[in-house]
């Protein structure tokens, strides 16, 4: 095992330990995760990469107590996830799908809230704040529909934001989006991640943008899938999108990724010996 | 330019209509057949016939039996075919049933209901229910089935409770369906409103028909069938108007996708 980072191994928020997932189908079962292990501690900004069909989304929605695992465990503050637990909020990657489109904007974002019954006023509050920190005020009584892709996640994302979650899980959320509004989207979610103290865990399969957004890349291997190493982003907190790109730690670590990616393309599990 | 519109639309809307009534007009003009008066003996025998009390006596009630079936087969029919979406089993389990029951023209089981709900107004909106639940409870089934895992994911994600899930996620997301089905339902409502009124009643628009058919009261039976196309435009409006308000979004959503 891959040694974790000072800071993660006992305190962590989010706990992944062993976790394994098979699919049983008709008459053969497959093997998704095989054996996965990290933490991830509070306030932190971790980022998964891996291949893709590496069990990503596997991953996140057995942590996200969307799946049952079979085999292992995931402990979000001190309490094993059996099913969505109340302090997490996650941000799919389909957000056309993932928006009520009979609902306004404002209604979407307030859903979660009257769920967990916060009171009117506050309601208020919490909305409006997400909607302006998200760029969307304006758009409040507007249908998903009726904005564009690039805004819609923006909705999710005040969603997510407005339900004050300990925990942000994020799937793959720019995959969908053009590479400028991605640009915009990755530094508002840096923005809000500072801002908020959330502890953010990101799934992504763009290695810059792992790099570039995280404090943390943990890549994956090829499917059944387990840690293939977990590398350390120490870039400067501050990031820009032409100042980091720029900066040569940012190439080197983005090459260090790149390789453990294509590694694990090829195959390669920790363990095995250095290819 | 918007009134100008407006007026063509009307003028697209009409123009068949009025084709065809001046068409019956025309042919119907000099007739001398017993059974195809002129169409002015009918119009001009419409007003005789159905607004000096005929209108509360019969077409109220007729109308009140068919709104009642209709709004009880919605019930159902929702009910039950969200229960039966949800669940997989019970559709593995009900599917072929419902096919079998679906199949069975309703007008044959009105002998059949007569034995045991009598033929009182309670008979005849079951036959009503029984021909209207199975459209709105299929596109039901339908509609459940079809709603988005990922919207599905989001309200588990956010702890939705089964009471807003159930109206905010299942009922809105399948509404599009429903709407198909009720649609569906009412027409054959109104065929069965008319069926279950002719075989043992006292009253209602097709007991009146059927009265004028069997005293040769030709003109008067022609008005009658006017009227139940009539009634049926009218019933067709007003859901178009309940259906275009609720589904405003749909309609949007559909827009927005159309243009890429």
């Amino acid at each position: 095992m891959t040694a974790a980072p000072a800071g993660t191994a006992g305190t962590a928020l989010l706990d992944v330990r062993h976790v394994r997932k098979v699919y049983e189908g008709a008459g053969r079962s497959v093997e998704a995760v095989r054996d996965l292990t990290f933490g991830v501690a509070a306030g932190e900004f971790a980022c998964i990469v891996g291949p893709s069909g590496a069990g990503k989304t596997t991953l996140l929605k057995c942590v996200a107590g969307l799946l049952g695992c079979t085999g292992g465990e995931v402990v979000l503050e001190g309490a094993r996830v059996t099913g969505p637990p109340p302090g997490m909020a996650v941000v799919f990657q389909e957000y056309g799908r993932s928006l009520f489109p009979w609902m306004t904007v404002r209604q979407n974002v307030e859903l979660p809230l009257k769920e967990r019954r916060v009171p009117k006023a506050r309601r208020r509050e919490l909305v409006d704040e997400a909607l302006d920190a998200v760029g969307l005020g304006e758009a409040r009584h507007a249908h998903p529909w009726q904005l564009s892709g690039g805004m819609q996640q923006r909705v999710a994302i005040a969603r997510a934001v407005a339900y004050e979650p300990h925990v942000l899980l994020m799937d793959e959320p720019f995959a969908a989006v053009d590479a400028q509004t991605r640009a915009d989207l990755e530094d508002l979610v840096r923005d809000l991640w500072k801002r908020l103290g959330v502890t953010v865990l990101f799934v992504t399969h763009d290695i810059d943008e792992s790099v570039y957004l995280g404090q943390r890349v943990i890549v994956l291997s090829n499917s059944p899938t387990v840690v293939l190493e977990e590398v350390a982003v120490d870039l400067p907190a501050e990031r820009d999108q032409l100042a980091t790109r720029s900066d040569p730690r940012f190439a080197e670590l983005r090459a260090r990724v790149y390789k453990l990616v294509q590694q694990a393309k090829s195959g390669h599990r920790p363990g095995t010996g250095d290819a | 330019m918007s009134a100008l519109g407006l007026l063509r639309r009307a003028a697209l809307l009409l123009a068949v209509p009025a084709l065809l009534v001046a068409a019956w007009w025309l042919l119907t003009a000099g007739s001398t057949d017993f059974f195809w008066p002129p169409l002015s003996q009918i119009l001009g025998a419409f007003d005789d016939t159905w607004f000096h009390g005929r209108f509360t006596r019969d077409v109220l009630p007729s109308v009140g039996r068919l709104l009642a079936g209709y709004l009880l087969a919605l019930v159902i029919g929702v009910g039950l075919g969200t229960a039966i979406g949800s669940v997989r089993t019970l559709r593995a389990l009900l599917e072929p049933v419902l096919e079998f029951f679906r199949a069975i023209p309703p007008p044959v089981l009105v002998p059949i209901l007569m034995l045991f709900a009598g033929i009182g107004t309670g008979m005849k909106i079951l036959v009503i229910v029984s021909g209207c639940v199975w459209p709105v409870l299929l596109n039901t089934v339908e509609g459940v089935r079809a709603l988005d895992e990922v919207l599905g994911d989001t309200a588990r994600c956010y702890r939705m409770r089964p009471h807003s899930r159930y109206v905010h996620l299942v009922l809105r997301g399948a509404s599009p369906q429903i709407a198909a089905g009720a649609r569906q339902a009412l027409s054959i409502g109104i065929i069965l409103m008319v069926i279950s009124e002719m075989f043992a009643a006292g009253d209602g628009v097709g007991f009146t028909i059927v009265q004028f058919q069997r005293g040769f009261a030709i003109p008067q039976m022609w008005t009658g069938i006017i009227l139940l196309g009539l009634i049926g435009v009218v019933l067709s409006l007003l859901f178009q108007l309940v259906e275009s308000w609720a589904l405003r979004w749909y309609t949007g959503l559909r827009g927005s996708e159309r243009e890429g």
